[in-house]
């Protein structure tokens, strides 16, 4: 699915067809979704302290939201006295300005980004290109996939359903004087000896930002690579971009979120870099960027967050084990869903960002196994988030209430017929002994063709006789 | 609009969205500490060793000495591993003995970064750095790069040598950030390093070296020791 045509959350289901269609890259996804969550449940031996630490991470996560617009302002504050400049964005385009306005004031023709999926929603890559401005990824999997105009299909390994054979080939073609390899080793040395000249030479540095911390103003990002750790050190400028939903209010409420972040994502008890940017380069540091700006986006979270229903999806801290854990997900892949954030998040968290119009099926790829919710290292209970979006997509808002983006947009008048039919009939009870009486006599009449139902199984027909009649009969 | 006066319009809608509901009671403050799992040592043997085998469980060199032997450890390592250029903040607890184990392979982080970037990006072999703490939890070491150590030392060269003291354990991240107060005052940039850099993002297959120093190791000085004339 590389190359010219971009995946679409509308064509879910034609795309996760095709995944399904597609065993190598099933088989890809297997074997990966099994080992991440092989060396997860090795992280969290001691039931009982995993209970205790899960509950420790929910409740920080629930009394951050719970305060956000006060943690907002006071991590406005005190990074602004640090001499950070904050910028706010309502949508994608907003937050593209102002990385075009920094960029334009330093005559930067290039920028180095480490992995950041906000960045990915706003498709910085695509319209910092637009405007003849080259933004390099450099962690290596998305390097990957930038090298071969592809999308990543993991929130935490991107480029999982690339081989290495894809990436001897996309290396051969695109780095000038690589060497064809399959050796892993090798393949990383020349990643990072094409990546080293664009770090010492870019005058501006991008990342995400995994937490923000009110009290102290940091910025705080996880990595193992090191890339992060060059974005943030080595240009003149450091651009952070995140989610207003990314703010906890105190430094010591950082070490259980990262440790929940770091055994829930990968299976590690602690990642290569915890970095904690506090403010840009005081008077005789030798480096470190000069400028630091943190560009705080909204893009729908503000509807979820108004919504006691939904305010719960924003307390997610991007490991993906609910997508490891999701049995749709392992089959059908990450770039089904045609989203920047794939899986059982993605499903309640794309509502929010695009509408339920185009999403509207993305809430519907879930068996309810409930994997997803038991999980979640700060307690979403994603299962019933997925049943309120559907009821959403699928109802009238209710008229007290503010309406999400194209709340209702899913519904259709033979579903709504047919469930006013069925209430009318289950709630009176001489009527529905007439038509049972009816329906079991003129059985033979069911239609063969039962839409969806009849897909993959014999129609449905009614028995001979109701349950009721039976009972009456062996009662006489 | 100027990019400024936007920004304050989209901070005046947001803030106002997120003010314009119903407002929810706080939860009461979390309780970090009783959340987390009890804590081992910070100090002693025992803690020595676990700290020395979870730091080499990810990758990292760790070579016990004495504050007496570390410059002599350090020559060693150098003439093993061929270093012809080593980096060094001055200043440092370090730098008065740094000329005596290194010799002419010694070089001084002096000027800023961009007069300095050609050389540390292509002709340093290895930099060394103090350590602020190591956590035995994890097995990793807690830097706050600063005026003297600038925090590219630790990341550009491929080899990044620290000296960690034993005395500065602490049992984990959470204990030392509040026995120390962090919150009161972070430097620029503080650090949680745990062996050397690396990745998995081709087929899950395990690489050391991927953007940051390819080795770390670790001269772990045992200062917490009584008899070694040295105060704890």
């Amino acid at each position: 699915m590389s190359g010219d045509r971009q995946p679409r959350p509308q064509d879910f289901k034609v795309q996760s067809r095709a995944a399904l269609a597609d065993p190598a890259l099933r088989a890809s996804f297997r074997s990966a979704m099994d080992f991440l969550v092989d060396k997860r449940a090795a992280q969290f031996p001691d039931i009982g302290a995993y209970e205790r630490l899960r509950s420790l991470g929910t409740r920080i996560r629930e009394h951050a939201l719970a305060k956000l617009p006060e943690l907002l302002e006071r991590l406005e504050q005190n990074l602004t006295a640090l001499g950070v400049q904050v910028h706010w964005a309502e949508t994608p385009s907003d937050a593209n300005r102002i990385f075009l306005d920094i960029a334009a004031r330093h005559g930067a023709q290039a920028m180095v980004k480490g992995k950041s999926m906000v960045s990915e929603e706003i498709e910085l890559n695509r319209e910092m290109a637009a405007h003849g401005i080259d933004c390099v990824e450099t962690d290596m999997g998305e390097y990957i996939l930038q090298l071969d105009g592809d999308r990543p299909s993991h929130i935490i390994m991107p480029a999982i359903h690339k081989t290495k054979a894809d990436v001897s080939r996309i290396f051969a073609e695109k780095i000038p004087g690589s060497a064809h390899t399959e050796d892993v080793d090798e393949l990383i040395a020349i990643g990072r000896r094409a990546l080293r000249e664009r770090f010492r030479d870019a005058p501006i540095g991008v990342t995400g930002a995994n937490f923000l911390v009110a009290e102290t103003g940091s910025l705080v990002l996880v990595e193992n690579e090191g890339n992060g750790r060059l974005c943030t050190s080595v240009p003149e400028v450091h651009v952070a971009i995140t989610g207003i939903e990314k703010v906890i209010e105190r430094l010591e409420h950082l070490p259980p979120l990262y440790t929940l972040l770091t055994r829930s994502a990968t299976g590690q008890a602690v990642t290569t870099y915890l970095n904690i940017v506090t403010g840009p380069r005081r008077a005789g540091e030798k480096d470190g960027p000069r400028e630091v700006h943190l560009i705080l986006l909204d893009n729908g979270r503000t509807q979820a967050w108004r919504d006691q229903r939904f305010r719960a999806t924003l307390q997610c801290i991007r490991c993906g084990a609910c997508m490891n854990h999701c049995p749709v997900y392992t089959r059908v892949g990450g770039l089904s869903y045609g989203t920047t954030y794939p899986g059982p998040i993605g499903a309640i968290v794309s509502p929010h960002l695009l509408g339920l119009d185009a999403t509207r099926d993305l809430p519907t790829a879930s068996s309810l196994c409930g994997a997803c919710g038991e999980v979640c290292p700060v307690g979403i209970p994603i299962p019933e988030l997925l049943m309120r979006l559907r009821g959403a997509a699928r109802r009238r808002p209710a008229p007290e209430r503010k309406p999400l983006r194209d709340e209702g947009a899913a519904r259709s008048r033979a579903e709504t017929l047919v469930w006013t039919a069925w209430a009318l009939l289950y709630s009176r009870a001489r009527l529905y002994r007439w038509f049972s009486w009816w329906a079991t006599r003129l059985r033979r009449l069911t239609p063969a063709w039962q839409g969806g139902w009849t897909r993959g199984r014999v129609p449905l027909r009614p028995a001979p006789r109701s349950l009721r009649e039976l009972l009456a009969q062996r009662r006489r | 609009m100027t990019p400024d006066t936007e920004s304050m319009r989209a901070r005046a809608a947001i803030l106002a969205r997120l003010r314009a509901a119903p407002p929810v009671a706080a939860p009461a403050s979390p309780d970090v500490a009783a959340g987390l799992a009890a804590d081992g040592a910070g100090s002693g043997d025992a803690a020595v060793a676990d700290f020395a085998a979870c730091a080499r469980g990810w990758r990292a060199e760790v070579i016990e000495t004495t504050p007496t032997r570390w410059p002599a450890v350090l020559r060693d390592l150098a003439v093993a591993r061929g270093l012809r250029s080593v980096l060094a903040g001055r200043d440092t607890e370090l730098a008065a003995r740094l000329p005596e184990a290194l010799g002419a392979r010694l070089r001084w982080y002096d000027e800023p970064l961009a007069a300095f970037k050609p050389r540390l990006f292509d002709a340093i072999d290895a930099g060394i750095t103090t350590v602020r703490g190591g956590v035995v939890e994890t097995g990793s070491l807690v830097l706050w790069p600063d005026v003297r150590e600038p925090r590219t030392l630790s990341l550009v060269p491929p080899l990044h040598i620290a000296v960690l003291c034993a005395s500065t354990l602490h049992p984990t991240l959470y204990r030392m950030m509040v026995r120390e107060r962090w919150a009161d005052g972070l430097p620029t940039n503080a650090l949680l390093v745990t062996g050397p850099s690396k990745t998995a993002d081709i087929q899950r297959l395990l690489v050391y070296g991927a953007h940051g120093p390819k080795q770390l190791v670790i001269v772990l000085v045992r200062d917490d020791r009584d008899g070694t004339g040295v105060p704890a």
